[in-house]
């Protein structure tokens, strides 16, 4: 299993890729291993707008549909379109294939995400459990 | 002993040895005591099988039907023809004794006509994407309300005033609990009126639904509803007779979101109401939200081609508290029987029964009004039933012709108590419509 | 014999016809001067053009593609397949029933009415509740009219702040995708060690916010619920409804009641306890009964006895509405009452002991080589947790599914409920033989013995079904949900 240096993770397994005041959100390679093959990943709309911890989509394998936590409130200006036709991309590379960016509207809820590391001590954590 | 179960007294036995116990009854022990039924269900003794038969046919008899009767109400039940290779296939006990196809490898037979039916439904209506069929009419317009609801944003729902009656009750039973408001469009001359839904239009309308041919059998022009419902992002839901499509404008011409519709009339019998089916198509773009059942085409792991149920985390048993609907079933049988029918009437064939349809009811409505005593309500187009005014209330004109054996149409009421609504279908022969007319020349 | 693969547009070609209609004898009235122009559909569907012999062949070729209960043993658990008896279909197919008319003069229907109307003394007395409404066409929509009502009669006591139904973790995807449709929030409350609801927890959970509780009796995991009196007290002080999802009843019927049980609201599926067919999917009817405070909310019309006459009665100021188009599934209907007639109340009872007796014999038999998470007396279904052996490969609950393919059974009931991880859900009904349930588990026995000695056998399997595997990911990630003739021919 892969973790990313340089983002930001979520206990949910959602990571964050922060350019300026615009937060990039995916899922990781932990989280693309649970869910096995994903078959559709339901895209928010351009200009939504969410508060942090809102069901920002929801993706979708075979047997069940996972919603996705949005890590930091924001209003949505991209979606990447491409998952739509190729959803298996996010299965084969899910730190390059993010799900959509928000424009961030509270910079410091960064400080709830944790750090490749801190991330990689939960997931130890959690698989003990 | 009884005739659905097999295990004797013996078998009973050796399955209790087994258990290590006497008796049946301590298979029951975590009952607690209070709850036990001690005595026998009032509900009779056992019957042979030549009991029953004596006692369903007498009922059966109690009720006009058949033969003899010509019927001409319509309403949101039809009168077409069935043909006979209907009721022998689907008596096919690999068909009817099978659960819902979870298991394609020993489904392929149920799925396929899944398939078949789905490519159907987009044929007639020129939709894209069409499911498994829900339960009938009523409620596919409700699930179409609920997929609104659950896409839109917004506290209502614009229902034409033309509606089917049954239909606007199951819309606004579902969207009372989703707490939707459900506003209804004025109509005007047995039309829905347009200029009054493009005023009541507003961001808060999650929908539009309209119905052609609507309630009254008049064939609507729905030239820009589309647009005015898009402007408001609210869909356009029609509900359109099936075998209207074969010659009207479809859903898709009329650029409708969710085209919907009652599929008895597709080789169903009547049935007092039921079963029927519901048929229900959207937009490419809507695929993913439709409610209930879809079979979609893949292969197996020979590379063989094979069908199975499909977008399955739409459904309840994936999704639970967040799935589109809580249906599990689809009228499977029923949309079976529709496959079937579509297959035998084929592309010529439901445009005949269509056309033929649409000109015994102008030939009865013309000979209606030949007389002078009734009278038409508009002069809007019609497909297979239409409006007309009695001097008297139609409900008494309707008692007078049952006792000549004929069903007469639907008595309107209210206001409208002298109005009937009168269907013709492939079926109504010259014979009988020339008798209506007489009876009803008689008792007028 | 070749097997059969082709779809009914393949084998179509212009010029054919398997329709028969009467000469049209409307000259002078021209299709074309009834519709104007823009009303009208430019160009045709494309439907099949295929001959009345054609047709009929290949749904048969069809049919023969499928398995139902006519055709082997069908252990699906929670799903009571049971034989479907023939006199059922006689009966249901005559004249009298299928040519009338649902707004035909009410005395003209007389035969249908008296029918519904006992029908619902009948299932009223089988359940212990007060009134049925026979309306819902199938569990799930039976279940809504339900939910529906426990909304509408805490609304009309201006009970506003009850928003939220608690479900046992043992439940079926309907129950919360039911409460969520009536706008209801889902409480979950977890099972405890002997598979019933934990009571602690819910009287942790119960407050003045709670509208109501949806139970299965047996539940999910064929258990009777011990505590159920308790249960219903509780909620009942709480100031909720109880709503009896009765997927079960086949278990106990003539041996106990839900309404004695302290239900409130039931729903029955006349498909699954009352031997109607399951028709692929469908059509059922799923029948709502209720105890006298819910009465008013039932939905309409309701079916009133007046002397001899029966009739519809539509003025019913609290109920729900209408749940779907007229009556109910009426042919359907007249199958579960055909079937009720027949049994009687002995026979009813002989099933429920029969269904319960066949459930305990098979989970004696196979809890050796299966892991039985609950081992105590089990209603009519008990649930397994996976296979006990451990192979060098993993064989999972899927595998040994799709290896009871290979010995022409239909599989059980599989990861439902979602408590128990590896479940394999078994109901054998009461309509199956001493012989047919050895044979089974000695297919699962023998299907243990192959995961521990050659485990492949369980990977690969199918093999003597009609087609393999299903590539499932395909079918979801590239859906191809209609037939398209391009496609075929490039």
């Amino acid at each position: 299993m892969k973790i990313a240096e340089g983002l930001l993770y979520t206990k949910d397994h959602e990571w964050v890729r922060v350019e300026g005041n615009k937060a990039y959100i995916g899922i990781s390679d932990y989280a693309q291993e649970a869910m096995g093959d994903i078959v559709y990943v339901e895209l928010p709309e351009i200009d939504e707008e969410f508060e942090q911890e809102d069901t920002l989509c929801a993706i979708e394998s075979v047997k069940a549909a996972n919603d996705i936590f949005l890590p930091v409130a924001g209003r949505v200006v991209e979606v990447n379109e491409a998952l739509e036709e190729e959803p298996e991309a996010m299965n084969e590379n899910p730190y390059e294939n993010w799900i959509a960016c928000v424009e961030m509207a509270d910079e410091s809820q960064l400080k709830d995400l944790m750090n490749a590391g801190a991330y990689e001590a939960f997931i130890a954590e959690a698989e003990e459990e | 002993m009884f005739p659905y179960i097999p295990n004797t007294d013996e078998d009973v036995r050796a399955m209790l040895d087994r258990l290590g116990i006497s008796d049946v009854d301590q298979l029951f022990s975590d009952i607690p005591e209070a709850l036990r039924l001690n005595e026998l269900l009032a509900i009779g003794a056992p019957k042979s099988e030549m009991e029953i038969r004596d006692m369903m046919h007498k009922l059966a008899d109690q009720n006009l039907s058949g033969y003899g009767t010509s019927c001409f109400l319509g309403a949101g039940a039809y009168d077409h023809m069935v043909p006979a290779i209907i009721p022998s296939l689907v008596q096919r006990s690999e068909f009817l004794t099978s659960y819902t196809p979870y298991q394609p490898e020993i489904s392929q037979g149920t799925l396929q006509v899944i398939f078949e039916f789905q490519t159907m439904i987009c044929e007639l209506t020129g939709m894209a994407v069409s499911n498994a069929s829900l339960y009938d009419g009523p409620s596919a317009a409700a699930e179409a309300a609920m997929l609104s609801a659950g896409v839109n944003k917004g506290s209502k729902i614009l229902i034409s005033a033309t509606l089917n009656p049954e239909v606007k009750e199951v819309v606004k039973t579902y969207m009372r609990f989703r707490s939707i408001e459900v506003v209804e469009i004025p109509e005007k001359d047995g039309h829905t009126d347009l200029d009054a839904m493009k005023e009541m239009l507003d961001p808060e309308a999650i929908a539009v639904m309209i119905q052609s041919p609507n309630f009254y059998g008049v064939v609507e022009n729905l030239e820009g509803v589309s647009a005015a419902a898009h402007q408001q992002k609210a869909h356009f839901i029609l509900m359109q007779d099936p075998i209207s499509m074969a010659i009207l404008r479809t859903p898709a011409d009329w650029e409708a979101d969710i085209a919907i519709g009652e599929g008895q009339p597709l080789g169903n019998t009547i049935s007092f109401g039921g079963p029927h089916l519901g048929f229900i198509a959207v937009t490419k773009k809507l695929m993913r939200k439709l409610p209930g059942r879809i079979a979609g085409q893949t292969v197996d792991l020979d590379g063989k081609r094979a069908f199975t149920l499909t977008l399955q985390a739409r459904e309840q048993h994936i999704r639970r508290g967040k799935a589109t609907s809580n249906i599990c079933s689809n009228q499977a049988l029923n949309a079976l029987i529709a496959t079937i029918y579509m297959a035998t009437m084929g592309k010529e064939g439901l445009v005949e029964v269509a056309e033929q349809s649409a000109k015994r009811a102008a030939y009865l409505k013309r000979e209606l009004l030949e007389s002078g005593k009734i009278k038409a309500v508009n002069d809007q187009p019609f497909f297979r039933e239409f409006t007309v005014e009695l001097p008297k209330s139609a409900k008494e004109v309707n008692q007078a012709l049952l006792e000549n054996g004929i069903i007469g149409g639907y008595a309107l009421t209210g206001k409208k108590e002298n109005q009937m609504i009168l269907c013709a279908t492939e079926k109504r022969t010259k014979d009988e419509m020339d008798h209506l007319v007489q009876v009803m020349e008689a008792i007028l | 014999m070749i097997q059969y693969d082709q779809l009914i547009f393949e084998i179509s070609k212009p010029g054919r016809k398997g329709f028969s209609l009467p000469a049209d004898d409307f000259t002078g009235i021209e299709v074309s001067n009834l519709f104007p122009a823009e009303l009208q559909r430019e160009g045709k569907a494309e439907l099949p053009e295929v001959s009345e012999n054609q047709v009929v062949r290949h749904y048969t070729n069809l049919s023969n593609k499928n398995f139902g209960v006519d055709t082997g043993f069908y252990p699906l658990g929670s799903c009571t397949m049971k034989y479907n008896p023939k006199i059922n279909e006689e009966i249901a197919a005559l004249p009298g029933f299928t040519c009338i008319h649902p707004l035909q003069p009410e005395e003209s229907a007389q035969g249908a009415l008296g029918l519904l109307y006992d029908l619902e003394l009948k299932l009223a007395e089988i359940t212990g509740m007060d009134a049925v409404s026979l309306q819902p066409a199938a569990g799930a929509h039976g279940e809504l009219a339900g939910i529906m009502m426990v909304k509408a009669y805490h609304d009309a006591r201006n009970d506003e702040k009850r928003t939220k139904i608690i479900v046992p973790d043992t439940a079926h995807g309907t129950n919360p995708a039911t409460a969520a449709m009536v706008g209801f929030e889902i409480v979950e409350v977890p099972s405890d060690e002997t598979g019933g609801v934990d009571v602690e927890a819910l009287k942790a959970v119960l407050n003045d916010e709670i509208a109501g509780l949806m139970l299965t009796n047996p539940s999910t995991l064929g258990l009777f619920e011990k505590n159920i009196k308790e249960i219903a007290d509780l909620i009942h002080e709480a100031g909720g409804l109880l709503y009896y999802d009765g997927a079960n009843l086949n278990a106990v019927m003539g041996k106990s009641r839900p309404g004695d049980m302290g239900f409130d609201i039931v729903h029955l599926n006349l498909h699954k306890t009352m031997s109607t067919p399951h028709g692929g999917g469908g059509p059922g009817a799923g029948p709502v009964g209720v105890k006298q405070r819910v009465a008013e909310f039932l939905p309409k019309p309701v079916i009133m006895k007046e002397e001899d006459r029966y009739r519809f009665e539509y003025d019913r100021p609290l109920s729900i509405g209408k749940m779907k188009g007229f009556y109910g599934n009426f042919g359907v209907l007249v199958r579960a009452y055909t079937y009720i007639l027949t049994m009687g109340a002995e026979g009813l009872r002989a099933a429920s002991e029969m269904a319960v007796l066949n459930a305990n014999y098979m989970q004696a038999r196979l809890k050796e080589d299966y892991i039985l998470p609950f081992d105590t007396i089990c209603k009519h279904e008990f649930v397994l947790d996976g296979l006990k052996c451990v192979s060098e490969i993993e064989v999972t609950t899927l595998d040994v599914a799709k290896r009871l393919l290979d010995h022409g059974y239909h599989p059980p009931t599989i990861y439902f409920p979602l408590i128990v991880h590896n479940a394999l859900m078994i109901e054998p009904t009461e309509t199956e033989s001493l012989e047919i349930l050895d044979a089974f588990c000695d297919a699962m026995i023998e299907i243990a013995k192959e995961a521990k000695e050659s485990p492949e056998l369980l990977k690969n399997a199918p093999i003597n079904t009609i087609i393999r595997r299903v590539d499932e990911v395909r079918a979801a990630r590239k859906p191809v949900l209609r037939w398209v003739k391009e496609e075929n021919h490039g």
